[in-house]
């Protein structure tokens, strides 16, 4: 600096010297006021369950024989509900874009991409506000399952939300880049069925895949969700020895690094 | 370290040679083909022209939103290309198309952007309610912003740019769909902030809005800029008065007879509107001798009229086409 007393404009204290971006903090802020914004439109709680719900009353009664013929244990339910629970998960963090696109209309994304905030926190702010979502609602969904007979491991259940909260970590970072490239519902919308839909029949959450022909089993065994069904199911009935815990929660695990990574990449790029 | 800060008087805003082409399914677009500015710290700054000359395209990535295919910029005494996160922390950026949650508070909306600034969050809530109080929108601090009025949530919008006390506030279109109170009360916002220091750079397709709030500005058209200097320069550039005459379906022949007289400098026929636009030296003395010649060469004129140059002048002049009719 010279002797130049009159610059233009005294910047508010603390500005210029925060000149590194502060990812943590950004990431609190933008969470905070996601969920805050969503708390303000609880539709989210009860559009996320329906299904599941459905599933839980209407189909579930007619699993018992079906889970016992392929040898999915004693209670039905115990079979079922871990599944519909990555089904909660699914559809809690796939369907997310959708709230990104309506802020990219409304200019928010803009207005918070010419601040020097982190993108990153742009991603993460959001997808952990879909995570902590889809758990309440898994909670509520548990709950749900009680008056049918489901039995509790409390640290099964611990587990589970571990696991489920790995599988939001994949889908919404993916599910906001699809929103952030495609910039419209119409385009969005069927994408995402069109990926939601055969990962969900693929998995075995409906009905046992032992039941499945040889191809359809093949098929199956190469969708990710297929072995976070089978990680969850053992999981939440504290079954610890089970081998399908490592993979599934180790696919899980890789596909959410990479979903942050990517995503976060087009955060950094995209030009809404 | 603040090296590099501009001092009063210098140049705050400086591009050379910049660009920006679009890939696009039929082929490349070049939107913004060589622009070279120079802004003036403490000035606002208008940038004219009809939509889609490339006014939000230069705008958009003098505020770090986009990358320049090629050239350079220096804004607020920092590289574009190599400090855009110094250039974010110096200017304030306000999108034509709003920028805020219907969902949230005006007062929330301000202390989240005041915290993405870095301010501690004691320091978000005074600047806050200081933003709020200036635009006078404190009586609807605590309302969500979908039950806000246009010019609220515009000014609302502009309060967001300046939550950070930024050098250069770039407004893009911002009167845009306001009713004529509400711009001018945005115009008396925006005249405000210059005067307490603030840089400001508009985009306009507004002749009266440039003409009345701009210190100096830039008519760009085709992604090019075609004329610069302060709205009286501009004009004078446009020499002498303008006469425009309407013959009813005879507006070639008409252009052919007052081209040849010696006081009418250039003169252009309107295709669409039949109207005969010339620039004479002095208006006065020659409409009467206009409507002797058209008489004697046996041409009804339907109208007549004398305006001192406007910047629809200007552009017509440069372009060959009426901002107002693009407008329109």
């Amino acid at each position: 600096m010279t002797a130049n007393a009159t610059t233009i404009t005294v910047p508010a204290s603390g500005l210029e010297k925060a000149s590194r971006t502060r990812p943590v903090l950004d990431t609190w802020l933008i969470f905070r006021r996601s969920v805050i914004l969503t708390l303000r439109q609880p539709t989210w709680l009860l559009f996320g369950i329906m299904y599941p719900v459905l599933y839980l009353v209407l189909f579930g009664p007619l699993l018992k024989g079906a889970v016992a013929q392929a040898g999915g244990g004693a209670n039905a339910y115990n079979w079922f509900v871990p599944g519909l629970l990555v089904q909660v998960a699914l559809f809690g963090s796939a369907f997310v874009g959708f709230g990104l696109i309506a802020e990219l209309r409304y200019g928010v994304i803009e207005r918070m991409r010419v601040t020097p905030m982190s993108r990153t926190a742009m991603l993460l702010g959001r997808s952990l506000r879909d995570v902590v979502l889809l758990l309440v609602q898994a909670l509520i969904m548990i709950a749900l399952s009680i008056p049918f007979g489901l039995e509790l491991n409390p640290a099964g259940i611990v587990a589970t939300l571990g696991v489920l909260a790995l599988i939001g970590l994949g889908m919404a970072p993916l599910s906001y880049a699809a929103a952030l490239a495609l910039k419209s519902e119409d385009a969005f919308a069927p994408l995402v069925q069109g990926v939601t839909m055969p990962l969900l029949l693929l998995s075995g959450i409906l009905l046992p895949m032992a039941l499945a022909p040889g191809w359809l089993q093949f098929l199956s065994s190469i969708n990710p969700l297929t072995h976070a069904v089978d990680a969850v199911r053992a999981l939440f009935n504290g079954q610890w020895g089970d081998p399908e815990i490592v993979i599934g929660v180790a696919l899980a695990a890789v596909i959410a690094i990479v979903a942050v990574r990517v995503a976060g990449r087009s955060f950094s790029r995209a030009n809404a | 370290m603040t090296a590099g800060v501009p001092g009063a008087g210098g140049s705050m805003i400086e591009t050379r040679d910049l660009r920006r082409t679009f890939k696009t399914r039929s082929g490349a677009v070049e939107a913004v083909r060589g622009v070279d500015l120079d802004v003036a710290s403490g000035e606002i700054f208008g940038f004219l022209g009809p939509n889609g000359a490339g006014k939000t395209t230069t705008l958009r990535m003098l505020a770090t939103l986009l990358r320049p295919t090629s050239g350079a910029a220096t804004v607020a005494g920092a590289d574009l290309a190599r400090e855009p996160q110094t250039v974010r922390r110096r200017i304030g950026y306000v999108p034509q198309g709003g920028s805020t949650d219907p969902a949230e508070t005006g007062r929330g909306e301000l202390v989240l952007q005041g915290r993405l600034y870095g301010l501690s969050k004691a320091d978000a809530e005074r600047r806050a309610v200081e933003v709020l109080t200036t635009l006078e929108l404190d009586g609807a601090a605590d309302r969500p912003t979908g039950t806000y009025s246009g010019g609220m949530r515009r000014r609302l919008d502009v309060g967001l740019g300046i939550v950070h006390r930024p050098m250069v506030l770039f407004l893009d279109e911002p009167t845009t769909g306001l009713d004529p109170q509400a711009r001018a009360r945005m115009w008396e916002e925006i005249q405000r902030l210059r005067e307490q220091g603030t840089t400001v750079f508009l985009t306009t397709h507004y002749l009266e809005e440039a003409d009345a709030l701009c210190d100096r500005l830039a008519i760009i058209d085709h992604g090019r800029v075609v004329a610069r200097g302060t709205s009286d320069e501009l004009k004078h550039e446009v020499a002498g008065d303008v006469v425009r005459i309407g013959v009813d379906g005879a507006g070639a022949s008409v252009l052919a007879l007052v081209q040849a007289m010696p006081f009418v400098r250039e003169a252009s026929l309107d295709e669409d509107t039949n109207l005969v636009r010339l620039y004479v030296d002095r208006g006065e003395t020659a409409v009467p001798q206009l409507l002797r010649s058209l008489d004697a060469a046996g041409f009804a004129p339907t109208s007549i009229a004398l305006n001192k140059p406007s910047l629809d002048d200007v552009f017509l002049r440069q372009t060959g086409r009426s901002l107002r009719e693009e407008a329109a």
